[in-house]
């Protein structure tokens, strides 16, 4: 075995003082919590160029008819079906030619369009300009989201706060409900609904009332159950804090990455229920447009005219993958944890 | 020789039920009685499931007792109800400072918002600069750097958090404390400076702790008289000096041989004694004064043979 050297006591030094201050000291600015929570979101690149983009694409769609250029439903049905086409400038892609049995044609000058008219997207089957439908289809989709969104909020958070939270019969009756509407698929809601609302955005909106809550309201109550017997909320009870301020307090500012992360699920669940019940023929009824019925409309010319699909395709995209991006930054933000 | 003195807390025969009726039911309290007296440091120990930490909570009424009565100053607080008037008034009064310090905080919150929250309850600061003033007399109070108010609970250690922990309890000015385990998930070294700071913050407040932990050494360096839970029951309950030179109960008795001893000699002849669980009670057995302030759980016969 290794001898320790003998070393005489007045070599070693105190340098760990137990009442010195000094040491305790944590270097990081005072902010109030809403000012960490903005500073952490936009030090997130990701999230802020998300969140520019879900911006812009709501401008967009909140001024759609001040920024759209034509008329989404005037039909020129003997401009229909014409490619991109911006401006004079000759851009591939973007310069009105169409592939016409192997050859390259102009097909502005084969339907004969005036010189100066172009469609920056092209036109649809009867001739309605696709931009200007997508803007509206944007925000007729973005409406039913941000609807869907606030029933999640308004209905699901609480409702499952209140059943987690006082537990017993309350809870096992509020879970029954759950089930109950939770067991009624929403396509038959929507069915049901056509025969006291004529089809369009209110009876989609309805439906996903009924039914769209419910997932938030089970998860919310899960994780409820599990934050009211952590100490800090049992502590706040002693305190004699009433039940609403620790709702407000602690179980939401908790529960708030499983908002959000259910929030990023509820979107695009909501876009493409509008977009499926377009597409079946039951959702946003002729000629309004709505993301779900460019795509229906777009894949029937796919083959042949497939900008007709990939606009408002690429919109969706970007509107989803930005939705979930910026979802993670927010979830991230919102934890003190995940600093730096 | 006990009685002059005042007692703050006097539970008498508290029962704690869970899942009443039901198949699972659980008797987690049963037919408790104790006094607390005031400025002592009561020790609670038992093993894990005996029934202390809800023991605890069913005092400070986070549960609602089954059965039985919790006399806090002479005045009956089994049965207030859980938000009126004489509830909040009761929650000024007895504070808990919790075993996890990791749980303990909300870790969304400023610690200084997590000291103030009883402030904030019961209105005893005017305005934010009284309030941050408060805050950090608090943290002064339990030797953290007020400049730390506006940090997160992660950025602490855990000795730290539980000092933050006792900060926000003490911040209502109680006279009676409940620690459940409050020094369980600490290291050694840190349990040291968490009980000094509580024994010395009891001396400058006069205030009554009592102190639930399963570390029996740790309870007999802080406790003043110290009452052995078993499966519900207080089975002995006796100052702490004689607890630890007369244990009268074979589970007690048990629980002490199998302390430790930092002492490799009598580590290696030190027995343990075996206690018998398989039938604890009987139903002639009840919590007996046998000795001058020491009470067994027994039945008449043996407490006559004490006599």
């Amino acid at each position: 075995m290794e001898q320790i050297p003998d070393v005489p006591k007045e070599k070693f030094k105190l340098i760990h003082d137990e009442n010195n201050s000094e040491q305790e000291k944590i270097g990081t600015p005072s902010l109030t919590y809403l000012q960490d929570v903005r500073r952490r979101l936009f030090s997130n690149k990701v999230a802020v160029v998300c969140l520019t983009l879900l911006s812009i694409i709501v401008l967009i769609s909140i001024f759609a008819p001040l920024v759209a250029p034509h008329n989404p439903n005037a039909q020129q049905v003997t401009l229909s079906n014409l490619p991109p086409k911006l401006g004079n400038l000759n851009i591939p892609g973007f310069n009105g030619y169409q592939n016409m049995g192997g050859k390259m044609v102009d097909a502005y000058k084969q339907v004969g369009a005036p010189k100066d008219s172009f469609y920056l997207l092209g036109t649809d089957y009867l001739g309605r300009d696709l931009l200007s439908r997508i803007i509206y289809g944007t925000r007729l989709s973005l409406i039913v989201a941000v609807l869907a969104t606030l029933v999640d909020l308004i209905i699901g958070v609480p409702y499952g706060i209140v059943s987690g939270w006082k537990g017993g019969t309350t809870d096992t009756i509020m879970q029954r409900i759950v089930e109950i509407v939770s067991s009624v698929p929403n396509l038959i809601v929507v069915i049901l609904m056509m025969i006291i609302l004529k089809p369009g955005l209110g009876s989609i909106v309805i439906a996903i009332a009924i039914t769209g809550w419910v997932t938030m309201a089970r998860l919310i109550r899960a994780q409820t159950f599990q934050l009211k017997e952590q100490e800090y909320v049992l502590a706040a009870r002693t305190l004699g804090e009433s039940s609403t301020k620790i709702a407000t307090k602690h179980l939401i500012p908790n529960l708030s990455s499983t908002i959000i992360i259910q929030t990023m699920f509820t979107i695009p669940n909501a876009i493409f229920f509008e977009a499926f019940l377009s597409f079946i023929g039951i959702g946003i009824p002729a000629p309004n447009a709505s993301l779900g019925t460019l795509l229906s409309d777009g894949q029937k010319a796919f083959r042949f005219l497939p900008y007709q699909m990939w606009a408002p395709a690429i919109i969706l995209s970007i509107i989803m993958i930005a939705t979930n991006l910026l979802g993670d930054g927010l979830r991230d933000a919102f934890d003190p944890q995940s600093d730096d | 020789m006990v009685d002059e003195r005042e007692k703050i807390v006097q539970v008498k025969n508290l029962k704690q039920y869970f899942n009443i009726g039901k198949p699972n039911e659980v008797k987690a309290v049963d037919d408790v009685s104790f006094d607390i007296y005031k400025g002592e440091t009561f020790g609670l120990v038992g093993e894990s499931g005996s029934g202390k930490s809800t023991t605890g909570r069913s005092i400070i009424r986070l549960y609602n007792p089954t059965d039985g009565q919790i006399l806090f100053n002479g005045q009956d607080i089994s049965k207030i109800k859980s938000h009126g008037p004489q509830m909040k008034e009761f929650r000024r009064e007895m504070q808990m400072i919790f075993q996890d310090p990791y749980a303990s905080l909300n870790p969304r919150m400023k610690v200084k918002d997590i000291i103030a929250e009883g402030l904030d309850v019961h209105g005893l600061v005017k305005g934010d600069e009284e309030r941050d003033k408060r805050v950090r007399e608090l943290l002064d109070m339990v030797h953290l750097n007020p400049e730390h108010m506006t940090r997160y609970p992660y950025e602490f250690s855990g000795g730290q958090r539980q000092r933050i922990g006792i900060a926000r309890a003490l911040a209502v000015e109680p006279q009676f404390v409940i620690a459940d385990e409050p020094i369980s998930a600490l290291d050694v070294s840190i349990q040291a400076q968490v009980v000094n700071l509580m024994q010395d913050i009891q001396k400058e407040q006069g205030l009554t702790y009592m102190f639930i932990a399963h570390d029996l050494s740790m309870v007999k360096y802080i406790s003043d008289r110290i009452a052995v839970m078993y499966h519900g029951k207080i089975v002995e309950l006796a100052d702490s000096d004689e607890i630890y030179n007369h244990p009268l109960h074979a589970y007690t008795q048990s629980l002490l041989s199998a302390i430790p001893v930092p002492d490799p000699a009598i580590e290696k002849t030190r027995e343990r004694i075996d206690f018998d669980h398989s039938q604890p009670f009987s139903d002639d057995q009840s919590l007996q004064e046998v000795l001058p302030g020491h009470f067994l759980y027994c039945n008449a016969a043996t407490a006559a043979s004490f006599k």
